[in-house]
């Protein structure tokens, strides 16, 4: 069946009712994508589908034929965001990093915090809080606006980027 | 060492990007699922489907061409998971204790094939007991008694008594319990998704009847554990290396989110009713608490989780008179285990709750009466610990207060339907008691060309631990962060640094790197790395475990230091109540921590944020429905674990009060914010008029709870 993924053009044999998840995983040799609960829960199989974010896993391989598939390998670790969850705190055992990246790849620009808490509504973090992602997606906004400074109230409302901290004496609360 | 190899910046206390971020970000880290062998083919396990009973027969009702079989015959060693108790066995033999009870094996290299295979189990079936309190068997008891209880209660003018209830908890760690074992040089390697590689091994080596040289176990990236990962993959390990020594291949056995979540270990459900005495002025003078968890079926690691509830149970709070009785006890239901926090939780949302009541039975300010009582330097807890300078209860308190304005918008928030509560709480930081001098944990420090490499057993599960090691060691050996590698948690290359659990990692263990460190600078002198290698060869530092004061703790009496230090913390929460739905949201939570030395503030920030957010999920949504024995809503469909939607702002503010025998101050951090976003969020609760005493915080309890009399909207 041929589709594009990642930006090429592939021609993939396996069975249509086989799931997205699956051939990219095991037909592809893309395991960026990951399976938490493949019941489309938890959206660690997000990747995006004509640029809209989809659950992999419960996307029958007949449905791409012709269609765009774009996964995290295909970000190809140039993606700010890839960056800026680093940076930020944004991923931690990494297993729901791919899916999150994927999701937040997809909202609109000028996503404000509660645009961002309903696009990844679909995505769940068991070790962050999300605050980490948050930070993240701001920081990476900034980055694309050009690199504003840190801090401050944000446009949208979103969490302010977390300090570097510098590891001062003070035994005063910090924020983080 | 030259001093023109000496990093400018300081690298302990900065946030250093971790160690694994690259690979986690662009999908290129290997997870254990994400590993193929030549030959390999998948496991399956065959469970028992009922709670407690006999096995009369098994019936493989498939064609069984090509696939290996396993029961408890093909157990070479001794057929029991071992880990504090021998009563697990690893694969059911005459007998069952509960749902999903390993009992055959099979694997095949058609997955298709594989999972359509039909196995029939014929059964005696037997009466379950699933109440607790009315288990015959007690898997552990343990009492702590502090001066006279009839003394205090004598000198009290208010009694305040309460019964408190927690629910199971599952981990819904992102990636599920999996591994691959691989038959090699007439033994076998494990790869896995694990906490404690060295807990594994020793629970293969007797299943197995084989030696440590040929039990190998090698950590995958490991997709969170939250202690899910700590003692059950010594489980599913022997599982696919009992299948893999019959077949002779590769096999890998990897569970489906509902297996995963019916059969593995979750939080220990608990009972706790707790007698407080307590003068007019809000002193206490006596505190009773009986504390029943309950086990599951085998023993697991129950003991040391009880061991944990009842030290924690009187809550950060002094008082002369004390006695907790706790006991943990069987039930014919999976067996629970380790969860982030370990018996803490459960114990401290009793007592943060039942401290709430009193300051409502005393009319009292409740931040004044958690003032009048928190514990400070020189106070004893209730096993006799004499409290260090790093005591800070009263300073996250005022600290929690003040930032929140919390008595101000209690009063806005009055007749609202908002509510704002606190918790004040600790968790003792490293294995209880004599734990740590038991475990004897080893680290070692190996001279690279560049720095050097740090060699532990202790495992990245997403908290840094990769990232924090590697700072400590920079900062003690004068290196860049960059000149420090860590190696692969690997039993064939590093030594047993104790298991990755009880918020040990950055302080016992970060301790033995920084002794390895403090000791390879030394024997370094004035040379650089590359030229003492070329001149004397390989260098290699390890360092044991050394109890840093008389911390004598008596396991028969539990008298003395239970733990070598504590964190302390204080949250505060607001939520906001539904009329029509009884909904109640959380709206905003501050987290005060006290932990010592923040070694990688965003990593520390990390730890307070994702605790805190588990926590609000044990608090309002995360409901284990027991059916029969059996998990009802075993998918992440029904049992709701926080998404963007469910989860608030946290505000973390870190407090530093170094600890003198952690790495640069540093105590553990991992577990203390899950302990009290619970209470906290039922204080809020309590705020707005009911008066709920279970966990979690359903719409259904809320309604069905008794209004507080002159309280709440």
């Amino acid at each position: 069946m041929r589709f594009e993924l990642n930006g090429k053009h592939v021609d993939v044999r396996a069975h249509a009712m086989k799931r997205l998840l699956d051939v990219l995983r095991e037909d592809c040799g893309l395991t960026g994508t990951k399976e938490g609960c493949g019941e489309g829960e938890c959206g660690a199989c997000t990747v995006l589908l004509d640029g809209q974010a989809v659950n992999a896993c419960l996307v029958p391989f007949g449905q791409v034929r012709g269609r765009a598939v774009k996964t995290i390998e295909g970000l190809r670790g140039r993606h700010p965001l890839q960056q800026t969850f680093i940076t930020e705190g944004g991923a931690q055992c990494g297993f729901c990093t791919p899916g999150m990246i994927m999701a937040a790849a997809a909202l609109p620009k000028n996503a404000t915090l509660e645009d961002v808490r309903v696009g990844l509504a679909g995505n769940i973090c068991r070790c962050t809080g999300y605050s980490g992602i948050y930070r993240a997606i701001e920081a990476a906004r900034q980055k694309a606006e050009g690199g504003k400074a840190a801090g401050g109230t944000t446009k949208a409302g979103l969490p302010r980027r977390s300090p570097k901290g510098e590891g001062g004496k003070s035994a005063r609360g910090r924020r983080a | 060492m030259g001093n023109h190899s000496r990093s400018v910046m300081p690298v302990v206390g900065r946030s250093l990007p971790r160690r694994d971020g690259t690979d986690k970000v662009t999908g290129a880290a290997k997870y254990i699922d994400d590993l193929v062998f030549p030959g390999m083919i998948h496991g399956r396990t065959i469970r028992s489907t009922i709670p407690c009973g006999r096995i009369r027969s098994v019936n493989l009702l498939f064609d069984t061409t090509g696939f290996t079989i396993v029961d408890h015959h093909d157990v070479p060693g001794r057929n029991i998971v071992a880990l504090i108790a021998d009563d697990q066995p690893c694969l059911a033999e005459r007998v069952v204790r509960h749902f999903a009870e390993p009992i055959v094996l099979i694997a095949h290299e058609d997955r298709e094939r594989l999972l359509t295979a039909e196995v029939d189990v014929e059964y005696e079936a037997s009466e379950p007991v699933f109440d607790p309190l009315e288990s015959p068997k007690v898997f552990k008891a343990i009492g702590i008694n502090k001066g006279s209880i009839d003394a205090g209660f004598a000198r009290a003018d208010e009694i305040v008594e309460g019964e408190y209830r927690v629910g199971h908890q599952e981990h819904a760690y992102i990636e599920t319990n999996g591994v691959i074992a691989v038959p090699e040089h007439g033994g076998v390697t494990v790869y896995g998704s694990l906490q404690c590689p060295y807990y594994v091994q020793k629970a293969l080596r007797v299943v197995l009847g084989l030696p440590a040289e040929k039990t190998r176990v090698v950590q995958a990236e490991t997709g969170g554990g939250f202690g899910g990962k700590e003692e059950y993959p010594s489980i599913i390990a022997a599982h696919a290396c009992l299948l893999a020594m019959k077949s002779g291949r590769p096999v890998k056995m990897i569970y489906d989110r509902a297996e995963d979540m019916v059969a593995t270990t979750k939080r220990h459900p608990g009972i706790i009713r707790t007698r407080t005495g307590v003068t007019r002025d809000g002193r206490l003078t006596a505190i009773d608490v009986d504390v029943v968890l309950d086990g599951g079926a085998y023993m697991t690691l129950s003991h040391v989780v009880l061991s944990r509830g009842v030290i924690h149970a009187t809550g950060p709070y002094r008082c002369d008179n004390v006695r907790v009785n706790g006991r943990v006890v069987m039930t014919n239901t999976p067996p629970n285990g380790a969860f982030r926090g370990f018996g803490a939780p459960q114990t401290q949302f009793a007592a943060e709750v039942h401290m709430e009541r009193i300051a409502e039975r005393l009319g009292m300010d409740p931040v004044k009466l958690r003032e009048i009582n928190a514990l400070r330097a020189g106070d004893t807890t209730a096993t006799g610990q004499i409290l260090g300078r790093d005591t800070s209860a009263l300073k996250v308190l005022r600290e929690a207060v003040a930032r929140t304005d919390f008595r101000r918008r209690r009063r806005e928030l009055r007749g609202t339907n908002r509510g704002l509560g606190l918790a004040l709480f600790f968790h003792g930081a490293g294995f209880t008691g004599a734990g740590e001098v038991k475990l004897a944990s080893k680290a070692s420090l190996e001279l690279t060309e560049q720095g050097a490499r740090v060699l532990v057993a202790s495992t990245e599960i997403g908290q840094g631990a990769r990232t924090v090691l590697a700072q400590i060691v920079a900062e003690t050996l004068g290196v860049p962060y960059e000149a420090v590698e860590v190696a692969r948690a690997d039993t064939a290359r590093v030594p047993d640094s104790g298991p990755t659990v009880a918020s040990r990692t950055s302080m016992v263990v970060g301790g033995l790197l920084q002794r390895c460190a403090v000791e390879m600078k030394q024997t370094l002198g004035r040379l650089s790395p590359r030229e003492y290698l070329r001149r004397h060869g390989p260098l290699v530092v390890t360092k044991e475990y050394e109890a840093p004061t008389a911390t004598a703790f008596d396991e028969e009496t539990y008298r003395g230091d239970a733990y070598g230090t504590y964190a302390w913390a204080c949250d505060v929460a607001e939520v906001e109540f539904d009329p029509v739905t009884w909904e109640v949201r959380p709206i905003h939570v501050t987290a005060v921590q006290e932990i010592g030395k923040a070694l990688n503030p965003m990593l520390v920030a990390g730890q307070i944020e994702g605790g805190t957010a588990q926590g609000l999920g044990y608090a309002l949504l995360e409901d284990v429905v027991m059916r029969d024995g059996r998990m009802a809503n075993a998918q992440l469909t029904n049992y709701i674990v926080p998404t963007t939607m469910d989860t608030p702002t946290i505000d973390v503010v870190i407090v530093e009060k170094a600890y003198r025998h952690g790495p640069f101050g540093a105590k553990g951090v991992g577990e203390l914010p899950f302990d009290g976003a619970a209470p906290a969020i039922a204080n809020a609760v309590r705020h707005l008029g009911f008066d709920v005493r279970a966990l979690p915080l359903t719409p259904e309890r809320v309604m069905n709870a008794p209004q507080i009399a002159g309280a709440g909207r």
